[in-house]
């Protein structure tokens, strides 16, 4: 019956040999016709041996080395050639248990077999001493080198930050790093990572199927070799920075110093630091987080760049500048200093006893509440403008042209804006446009929701000594050449304030330190110009705040000084930057006793001894 | 004596040549594939090519007591051996061994033995018994019933072990039904369908219905115009468009994650190389590498540095392909197709139906075998489980396609006697 059916054979055999015929057309295409499989084959045999170049040095503005590399070597494994190793002495070596032992062997072989991965990373040079002596015993085992960074002076950590391995975000995103390639994370570290890192290298090694090195791959026809990464010219001095920590020994606070014509940063202290040797290397991690716990003294906080404070009484000299500037304020002001600012509640804002009443030098010298309060009242209801808040958003305009609100841009990331509050703001908390000049008032004396930075601080003074020019702080001269320029910051950026109201701002501020507020800052060869500042601050002690610069004739250095919890102005932060300015220009600090007091004073876990209160030139401001 | 002159005088030595020749490539491909040079002795027992070796003599010997066995014995016995494997099939659900999540393993004596194997030959023995009965037809309905039932039993208790792969190849076994004289539509359906479920998978759904539409009207245009050519027509055509959406709904909401995966990596819209498309990714990357010559018996580095994985089993073709090249490749499937065209031709020269039907079983059921396993290292079928035939490592499946054929060797030799 099923005969008739018999011709079926020749459909199921014209099937079979139709797979079979497919299936050798598809061999023939991925055997012969593309390439894309013996290459990912190769990839398989082939060892790409990367040649780490040296990172870029750094200098500082007088030549001296900051920042240089070490050699350090990564004990590498390949779990597949582990032979009976003899545990225990390896782990004598680079001292770690077994069971530590036994754990990176299994994380090495879970993540290949075949492929070497870090076993030991960055071993220094003298433990590897040792380790290379038996290395070979140590079959599976090989060293890897690498440079491991390491810094002349113990100083500015967060300026310079550090590397550490490239994040798995950091691969996905950025194709030039691999797993177990360095990064910079913070500081110029980071933000000049690109010209620092140079170029990787890579050797191309062949490997047989039981994984003995067959020498390099085509005569290294296709190897790389690496290029070193650039040398960075830093404006920092490193004597002064030095300097600047060691006076800031036990305090919490800021010291920024910048050069006036160009903007170059001379000295970036955030205070407490810690060595910047500390997380470099091996070491990093386990330091990183012991830095990262410690909740009293908050190392890593970068507060030049980060912390924010009301500026206090140095914003006096924006009030007057800006007072000037929009017709409400000359310099034959005069105001009466009841003892105080009435705000017509029955309260007022206080003012310290001082003769009365006070032109704009006097008011500035003897840092009078009172007078500018009338100011900035007279400001914000300036007849010129149709309402309040015109009024408000004009001067909001002219402070933010100083560099406040808003970051200005430095080369170490991290930078905070500060905070000029909006008119929304205020509208927010008052409701829309329910607040007038008295309901802010206290803006005019630099405190309230101002907020601003160390950095920015430093940058008024800057102003202030250019009459009203500044270049965006930097930390970054030349790169690569000691006499090229960072171009990126060859912007000028001109304030809003005419410079013809400048004279009169640093007239009063030489005063301060000859015969106002500031008097404790006073050196006898150097005519500086100063002013005090004391911000109020809900958490604790006011915080000292002085910012001056120096010489007032042709400034070299614009410095501001934050002391937490500290008191006056004249108190600590103001003598600090007098010892900074002094060691600036002229190399040594010859008032020894001030010196040693500012570095013992301990501000953070000391109380402060009364007497320190009751020195003769100490005023309020 | 006439028969004893006979067994070797009559049996088809080209089959047996064949046989040898993949075994003996199965086991150098094994042996390269798990090429150790700490262990050189080809039958060290510790390493897969020594069991291998021992899995050899042992399936020889078993060819050969295959071939002593008085060849009326596998037709009378038919059921008795499709209800013993039925059995052992239940049986090793409850007390078998799990192996890479499927429970099919008795353990005997330190090897594992998979039932599952050999009940795909008793059950073509006991399909050639039903279908070589004299009353019997495929074309009525009850016959076919029947038939399937057959077929289906083993399939789903091997489903129960959740050895899908080896479930799967029951189904092969329709090839036979079409020999028997079934309507070519069944036969065709098993091909059309899964082409039109990677169609659903791959283009708009509309955009399929559409050009079904087309192919309606056309055969609608082209025949008889007869009410009962249209209603069939309309429900082909229907029947595929619910199958179309039925399979993109069960893809998108009854499938599991990992299943999901593997379609999507056998269409080529999954490029994750790292999870389920890794063992298709480096088997190609391995049997691309090959080239024209290959590498050269030992030379191939991909198999050796255990980047495909199931080197010696289900992915032994890749050793193949990187150390013998598209020349060798070529050769071992044309060696099988060969196998395949020998069998169809033999079994077409049977004067018994039994033996006939028996011969087309084996060819489905090695066929099928060889149309996956390489198609899944080639990346055309799903990654599948099942081994080559004759060449893939193990101890159950080489002993039970032995058996397989050598029935039929066995059968063949017999031909003027059987009727």
């Amino acid at each position: 019956m099923e005969r008739i059916y018999a011709d079926r054979k020749y459909i199921i055999i014209g099937f079979f040999l139709l797979i079979g015929l497919f299936y050798i057309a598809r061999l023939f295409y991925v055997q012969i016709m593309v390439d894309k499989y013996i290459l990912s084959a190769n990839n398989n045999v082939l060892r790409y041996v990367t040649q780490y170049p040296a990172r870029g040095l750094v200098f500082d503005r007088t030549g001296k080395l900051l920042v240089y590399n070490e050699a350090a070597y990564d004990l590498m494994v390949i779990p597949r050639q582990v032979k009976n190793p003899d545990t225990m002495a390896l782990c004598h070596l680079i001292g770690i248990d077994k069971a530590e032992f036994i754990n990176r062997l299994k994380k090495a072989r879970n993540f290949s077999p075949y492929r070497p991965s870090i076993f030991e990373a960055q071993i220094t040079r003298d433990s590897y001493g040792f380790l290379e002596e038996k290395l070979f015993l140590f079959q599976g085992f090989f060293v890897q080198s690498r440079t491991l960074r390491k810094y002349t002076y113990p100083v500015a950590a967060h300026t310079f930050g550090y590397i550490g391995e490239a994040g798995p975000d950091v691969i996905e995103k950025n194709s030039y790093y691999r797993p177990g390639d360095y990064i910079g994370i913070s500081g110029i570290e980071k933000s000049y990572e690109e010209i620092l890192r140079g170029k990787k290298g890579m050797k191309i090694r062949v490997f047989d199927v039981l994984n003995r090195d067959k020498g390099s791959f085509r005569e290294g026809k296709y190897d790389t070799t690496s290029m070193a990464g650039t040398d960075l010219y830093s404006s920092l001095d490193a004597e002064l920075q030095q300097y600047g920590e060691k006076l800031m020994t036990n305090k919490k606070g800021s010291i920024v110093a910048i050069e006036p014509q160009s903007g170059e940063l001379l000295c970036v202290v955030s205070s407490p630091s810690y060595d910047p040797n500390l997380l470099a290397g091996n070491i990093r991690k386990k330091n990183y987080t012991l830095l990262l716990q410690d909740t009293v003294y908050v190392p890593l906080f970068n507060r030049a760049l980060m912390a924010m404070y009301p500026p206090g009484s140095t914003f006096k000299l924006v009030d007057a500048l800006v007072g000037q500037q929009e017709g409400v304020l000359t310099p034959q002001t005069r105001y009466g200093c009841p003892g105080g600012f009435p705000l017509g509640n029955g309260k007022k804002v206080g003012c310290h006893p001082h003769p009365s009443p006070l032109d704009l030098i006097g008011a500035i010298q003897i840092s009078c509440n009172s007078y500018f309060c009338r100011v900035f009242k007279s400001i914000i209801d300036n007849r010129f403008y149709p309402s309040t808040r015109k009024a408000y958003e004009s001067w909001r305009k002219e402070v933010m042209s100083f560099g406040f609100g808003k970051r200005l841009g430095i080369d170490i990331p991290g930078e905070l804006n500060g905070n000029i509050p909006t008119p929304a703001y205020y509208d927010k908390y008052h409701g829309v446009n329910r607040w007038r000049s008295m309901t802010i008032i206290s803006l005019g004396i630099g405190q309230g929701e101002i907020g601003i930075t160390p950095i920015q601080l430093a940058n008024l003074a800057a102003v202030i000594s250019n009459k009203g020019w500044y270049y965006a702080p930097h930390i970054i001269r030349a790169i690569g050449r000691k006499d090229s320029l960072n171009m990126a910051y060859s912007t000028k950026h001109i304030v809003l304030v005419d410079p013809r109201y400048f004279d009169v701002v640093i007239e009063g501020m030489a005063d301060v330190v000859t015969g106002g507020t500031g008097t404790i800052a006073k050196i006898d060869s150097i005519t500086m110009c100063g002013k005090t500042g004391t911000a109020q601050n809900p958490h604790g002690k006011n915080h000292s705040i002085f910012i001056a610069f120096a010489p007032i004739s042709n400034p070299k250095i614009a410095i501001a000084v934050v002391c937490e919890n500290a008191g006056y102005g004249a108190a600590w932060a103001a003598p600090i930057a007098s010892l900074m300015i002094e060691k600036y220009l002229n190399h040594s600090v010859k008032r020894k006793d001030l010196e040693d007091r500012m570095i013992n004073g301990n501000l953070i876990n000391g109380k402060l001894p009364e007497s320190e209160r009751g020195q003769g030139n100490i005023l309020p401001d | 004596m006439r028969e004893d002159k006979g067994i070797f005088y009559r049996i088809d030595w080209v089959l047996v040549g064949i046989y040898l020749t993949l075994v003996i490539i199965g086991w150098l491909n094994i042996y390269a594939a798990v090429f150790n040079e700490n262990h050189h002795h080809i039958a060290d027992l510790t390493q897969k090519y020594g069991k291998q070796m021992a899995f050899i003599i042992a399936a020889i010997l078993l060819a050969l007591g295959t071939l002593i066995i008085d060849p009326k014995f596998f037709s009378q016995f038919a059921w008795f051996i499709y209800g013993f494997f039925l059995f052992m099939l239940v049986i090793v659900i409850f007390s078998g061994r799990e192996v890479a999540g499927s429970k099919g393993w008795f353990a005997i004596a330190g090897f594992g033995i998979q039932p599952a194997e050999f009940a795909k030959m008793a059950t073509v023995l006991a399909l050639a018994k039903y279908l070589g009965t004299l009353d019997v037809s495929i074309s009525r309905f009850r016959s076919l019933v029947t038939a399937s039932a057959i077929i289906l039993f083993p399939a789903i208790i091997v489903l129960l072990q959740h050895d899908t792969g080896s479930a799967i190849v029951f189904l092969a076994l329709v090839i036979v039904f079409y020999r028997a004289g079934l309507t070519g539509f069944i036969p065709l359906a098993f091909i059309v369908l899964p082409v039109l479920g990677v169609l659903a998978l791959l283009i708009p759904k509309l955009m399929l219905v559409a050009v079904l539409l087309v192919l309606a009207g056309g055969f609608y245009f082209y025949s008889n115009q007869k009410l009962r050519t249209i209603v069939l027509i309309s429900a082909v055509f229907l029947g595929s468009v619910g199958f179309v959406f039925s399979i993109d709904y069960s893809v998108k909401h009854i499938l599991e994650p990992h299943q999901r995966n593997r379609i999507h990596v056998l269409l080529g819209q999954n490029f994750d190389l790292k999870g389920a498309g890794y063992n298709v990714n480096q088997s190609l990357i391995a049997i691309g590498s090959g080239r024209f010559f290959g590498k050269g018996f030992l030379q191939g580095t991909q198999t050796k540095y255990n980047f495909v994985p199931e080197q010696s089993t289900d992915f032994i073709f890749c050793t193949v392909g990187e150390e013998w090249g598209f020349l060798g490749s070529s050769i071992l499937v044309l060696l099988y197709l060969g196998l395949f065209t020998r069998i169809i031709l033999l079994a077409e020269r049977q004067r018994s139906r039994f033996s006939r039907f028996y011969g087309y079983g084996v060819a489905s059921i090695l066929f099928f075998h060889f149309a996956i396993n390489i198609g899944m290292t080639l990346g055309l079928m799903p990654v599948i489980g099942i081994p080559l035939p004759f060449v893939s490592y193990g101890g159950s499946s080489l002993w039970a396609f032995t058996v397989l054929l050598f029935i039929f060797i066995r059968q063949d030799s017999y031909r003027y006697e059987l009727v």
